[in-house]
């Protein structure tokens, strides 16, 4: 693998650079995955798998019917997940809509994350001017993680000078805010494309690379999530900087959940098994993990009558 | 004549609408009452009881909102294709329970014509259940039963068919779906069911059967904390039914207790009043 000696900044640089990545083996990829998700975990493991995927949950509401009230009741669970049991840690952010985050900073205190989704979220089409705007208002209102959207247009058309130019200005907007960057591999269609991305991303100064905006049909899959930590790990070997990964979209379970942790201990290591370089970014998962984990303590299977209704 | 292959069976689970095997992947000999092998059943583990759970909750949206019409529409749905398989029930009862040619047809023609009266009470047990009670003040006062939710029964163990319709038909004629476990040692009639039901308009879900032992899967859906009630007919062994019963209790569950009535005999409303919620509500009279 080549060195990054100083900045690509050009779309014929960056061009160089990343069709000079290797290929996904994309068969492959899809095996390792399918091979890394039938590891049996023993109840032990599990229950702490259970509770280490419970502090990486950015606990999500990205609705158009968001409404103050609803946020902080999110914002309540967050903190909180489980009122009838203490020993239930907290989640590690909350994910809103801009707008909503002096709401959501006003509930959680700084007690947790708020993470606001910015940049014409989800499909990124407006004006960069727009969306810087969009940046320093999340800002202002107290978010401490930026989620952007990259222009995918852009980046299909082979533009990576402007997708580079825009990663770039938002994350001087961004001020000491986290970076996260949502690829939309659903939109991206190959893995290959899903690789350079992420590097393109990283390069581009982003503290997070994030899988999806959870808007579109295919969202985060298992393979995907192979060639991300790949990236973020072979980027550390590179530079000896830790790039976190943020899956988002279509995990439910806590079964999915327990797959994606060990996808991170057998591809980027047990540096990444910690909230600050991975996060789940969902909404329906945490029901399933406190069910899991109702089920692990009282050693009978619950039901969604004893989790709230979101 | 006799030179065909023989066609042997492994059946399955009817879970959501599907014929999944067991998640443990194992099965049990199933043989007729002079021992010969019948066929290969599928052993249900704990596993799949919970994932039945699932499937009867997802189940239960669309059948407790569905009309009282339709239910009984499709519970009588379910006796057309039964009686369009009266031949083969016939067979498949004759050989797990060793009855006679006339006794086995008389069971399986009680099974029909025993769906066809819970299909008719459908839409006439709230009339019967419910009431509007006279009240001292300007009020309707209603009173109506709903379903309980999800339930979870033990099928009688010697009544392969006739006894496993007269638990299931009460159950879900009110609106509730079910999980069942048939006979653990003539299941053949419960599978033929299934497969009744799968070609029956019964939307997925609302009635999954297990087979294999009761005492293995029971205690789990006893104190699953998605089960509303558990129907305890086919129990037969004192302590079990005695352990089920306090499990069930710490979910707070309505629980039927076990018995061995004469199934050929017509039922009362029993059954059917076992499992729905009866509900008060006060409406105020408009000026």
């Amino acid at each position: 693998m080549q060195t990054v000696a100083e900045p690509l900044t050009t779309t014929g640089a960056l061009r160089e650079f990343l069709h000079a990545l290797p290929g996904v083996d994309e068969v492959g990829a899809t095996d390792r995955a399918a091979a890394l998700s039938t590891r049996s975990i023993k109840n032990e493991a599990k229950a702490w798998a259970i509770d280490l995927a419970i502090r990486m949950v950015d606990l999500t509401t990205l609705e158009g019917m968001d409404t103050p009230g609803k946020v902080r009741a999110m914002c309540a669970k967050a903190l909180r997940p489980d009122p009838t049991d203490p020993t239930v840690p907290s989640v590690a952010a909350v994910c809103v809509y801009g707008d909503m985050a002096a709401i959501a900073r006003a509930s959680v205190g700084s007690a947790l994350h708020v993470a606001a989704v910015a940049t014409a979220f989800p499909s990124g089409r407006a004006s960069l001017e727009v969306k810087l705007h969009d940046v320093r208002d999340a800002v202002a209102a107290g978010a401490d993680e930026i989620d952007m959207v990259i222009d995918r247009g852009a980046f299909l058309a082979g533009n990576y000078g402007l997708v580079n130019e825009q990663i770039v200005a938002v994350k001087a907007a961004c001020g000491t805010a986290h970076l996260k960057v949502i690829l939309e591999t659903g939109e991206l269609r190959t893995l290959d494309n899903v690789r350079r991305a992420s590097w393109l991303a990283m390069m581009a100064g982003a503290d997070f690379i994030k899988t999806s905006t959870g808007k579109v049909p295919v969202a985060a899959t298992p393979p995907v999530t192979i060639v991300m930590l790949q990236a973020v790990r072979d980027y550390y070997a590179l530079t000896g900087t830790r790039i976190g990964v943020k899956p988002a979209g279509g995990i439910r379970t806590s079964k999915d959940a327990i797959k994606y942790l060990v996808l991170i201990k057998e591809t980027a290591g047990e540096a990444w098994l910690t909230p600050d370089l991975f996060r789940f970014g969902a909404s329906t998962l945490l029901n399933d993990l406190l069910l899991q984990r109702q089920r692990m303590a009282t050693g009978h299977y619950s039901g969604p009558d004893y989790v709230t209704i979101d | 004549m006799n030179d065909r292959v023989e066609v042997r069976k492994t059946y399955k689970l009817f879970i959501g609408g599907a014929f999944p095997r067991s998640e443990s992947g194992r099965t049990y000999e199933v043989h007729d009452t002079d021992d010969k092998f019948l066929a290969n059943a599928a052993k249900a583990s704990r596993k799949d009881g919970r994932d039945a759970v699932l499937a009867a909750r997802k189940g239960f949206a669309a059948w407790s909102s569905a009309t009282a019409y339709n239910r009984g529409q499709v519970l009588y749905r379910v006796a057309e294709v039964m009686e369009g398989r009266r031949e083969q029930f016939i067979t498949d009862v004759q050989a797990a329970e060793g009855l006679g040619d006339k006794k086995s047809a008389r069971v399986v023609d009680s099974a029909i014509d025993r769906l066809v009266w819970y299909a008719g009470w459908a839409d006439k047990y709230a009339q019967v259940l419910g009431n509007t009670n006279p009240v001292a003040g300007p009020y309707f006062n209603f009173t109506i039963p709903e379903p309980t939710g999800v339930v979870a029964a033990v099928a009688p163990q010697d009544s392969s068919l006739l006894g496993l319709v007269s638990v299931i038909a009460p159950i879900v004629v009110t609106g509730n779906a079910l999980i069942v476990i048939a006979s653990t040692k003539c299941p053949i009639p419960a599978i033929t069911l299934t497969e009744v039901l799968a070609t029956a308009d019964v939307p997925n879900g609302v009635i999954n059967v297990l087979t294999g032992d009761p005492a293995e899967i029971t205690p789990w859906l006893a104190s699953h904390g998605d089960v509303n009630a558990i129907d305890l007919t086919g129990v037969t062994s004192q302590d079990l039914a005695k352990q089920l019963e306090i499990e069930a209790a710490g979910t707070v569950k309505r629980v039927r207790r076990p018995a061995q009535p004469n199934w050929l005999t017509t039922p009362d409303l029993g059954r059917l009043a076992s499992f729905v919620e009866i509900k008060t509500v006060w409406h105020p009279i408009g000026a």
